[in-house]
């Protein structure tokens, strides 16, 4: 049985190590191979990006080599997919190369697209490429007062960031002691300050309670550089001395070239995670499916656990064994020093408690985790 | 209706929820296009026709069959 994992993001790396450990034996029998495609060399935790942005990790931090988080069974090649043939049951590579599969894991991210909203990419800072998380450190280090706009695309990824990046600026002023010369407006697509209603219902208060403001209902049109000043799809704007952008974001460009998905997301099960249409062999992790829940690596943990012990079920009896619930686990900053977090599934919404210290703690544990967690250990 | 619908199907998410998925699709939809949410959430009968109403988009109709709310709109600009 050939196994084909298309992408060395969390998903890919924890679906191919979780297999690898189930089908050992297999393997080492030469009844089952697993191979990963992936278009880098490198692993980056992509959350660190947000503790990059206020100066509280390095860069060099975030990267591991993708080789080496590997079981030393799975067959390695950096070499991204270009095309996907799935009646044929193959890939062909940027470098020509043809790999069969029996078994096909499309686990390919998604791209920052800050440039589909006019001027954003030229006036606003943002954290989701090391460049720009270190350039936003840079810019704050330099920031002396004024107004600072935080402003949140649709769709985004990981939707617990626009809060955390805001409650933690609210802290780097705090540091700095600029609080009484800064002033952090806060702006969001829906009628509340975040998708979940109980998360909202408990930084809505927060946010109070520290000063921020914010504006809802309010969908980034453009940005008017010349003048800084943000306008609104709604048709309102918001002036700004200093605009830090959620970018939209889309899947990967390989994915709308083979016209698998529009805007890069696959038509996806919600609970088998197999492909939508008649090829049963192919799943989809992460980011890269169109399912409505959070695109955060969480979300790829999860499922890949799932698609993980399903492929070792069918090599070993024929048939896949569980259904993905829709779990998503996300920790949220609320500051420098405390958090909390959000758990959910598809019948089970979530119910945030108090930000404490130890769930702070944790999460900078988890920062480190990170490594054994897509190595399969954790 | 005889006219073909996009649907987005939210039933059973919470994040980034029924509006959200809704402005993502608009964003990638035709002006004309029909959209069509499904949604458990009950605050989406009232939350959509209000985005829809301030952004100028065409707010057209809304149902609820045994505990999913199907909202009805057009893309206008």
């Amino acid at each position: 049985m050939k196994i084909l994992v298309v992408g060395g993001g969390t998903g890919g790396t924890i679906v191919a190590n979780n297999m690898a450990r189930r089908l050992h034996h297999e393997m080492k029998a030469g009844k089952a191979r697993i191979t990963m495609l992936s278009a880098s060399e490198r692993h980056m935790y992509q959350p660190g990006l947000l503790y990059v942005a206020v100066g509280r990790m390095a860069p060099d931090e975030l990267y591991r080599d993708q080789k080496g988080l590997l079981e030393p069974s799975i067959e390695f090649h950096v070499d991204p997919v270009e095309t996907f043939d799935f009646k044929e049951n193959k890939v062909i590579t940027k470098s020509g190369r043809t790999h069969q599969y029996d078994i096909l894991i499309i686990s390919t991210g998604s791209r920052m697209m800050p440039e589909s909203i006019p001027g954003l990419a030229e006036s606003a800072e943002t954290f989701y490429t090391e460049e720009s998380a270190i350039k936003m450190f840079k810019r704050l280090r330099e920031f002396q007062g004024g107004k600072v706009v935080i402003t949140v695309g649709v769709p985004h990824k990981c939707p617990m960031a626009p809060l955390e990046i805001t409650f933690m600026l609210h802290d780097y002023f705090k540091e700095r002691g600029l609080l009484d010369k800064v002033q952090i407006h806060y702006t969001y697509p829906i009628g509340r300050v975040h998708s979940l209603e109980n998360v909202a219902k408990w930084a809505k208060p927060e946010f109070d309670r520290l000063g921020i403001t914010y504006e809802t209902l309010f969908n980034m049109k453009e940005v008017d550089a010349t003048n800084s000043i943000l306008k609104s799809e709604e048709g309102t704007e918001v002036k700004y001395d200093l605009l830090i952008g959620i970018p939209p974001h889309k899947g990967m460009e390989v994915i709308e070239k083979n016209s698998i998905g529009q805007s890069g997301w696959i038509p996806t099960n919600r609970n088998t995670l197999n492909m939508d249409g008649e090829f049963k062999n192919v799943y989809v992790l992460g980011d890269t499916t169109n399912i409505p829940i959070s695109k955060a690596g969480s979300t790829a943990h999860y499922e890949a656990e799932v698609v993980a012990e399903n492929v070792a079920s069918i090599v070993k009896m024929g048939v896949p064994v569980r259904e993905y619930d829709g779990k998503v686990f996300c920790f949220i900053e609320a500051g420098k020093d405390k958090a909390t977090y959000a758990m959910f599934t598809y019948n089970n919404p979530p119910d945030p408690k108090e930000p404490t210290q130890a769930v702070h703690w944790f999460k900078m544990a988890y920062n480190k985790l990170y490594w054994s967690s897509v190595r399969g250990i954790l | 209706m005889s006219e073909q619908s996009k649907v987005v199907d939210a039933r059973g998410t919470f994040c980034p929820g029924p509006l959200m998925e809704l402005i993502a699709q608009m964003k990638q939809s035709q002006i004309g296009d029909l959209i069509e949410v499904w949604s458990t959430d009950a605050g989406s009968a009232a939350d959509i026709p209000e985005w829809i109403n301030k952004v100028g988009h065409e707010y057209i109709s809304s149902i609820e069959v045994e505990g999913v709310w199907r909202v009805l709109v057009r893309k206008k600009k």
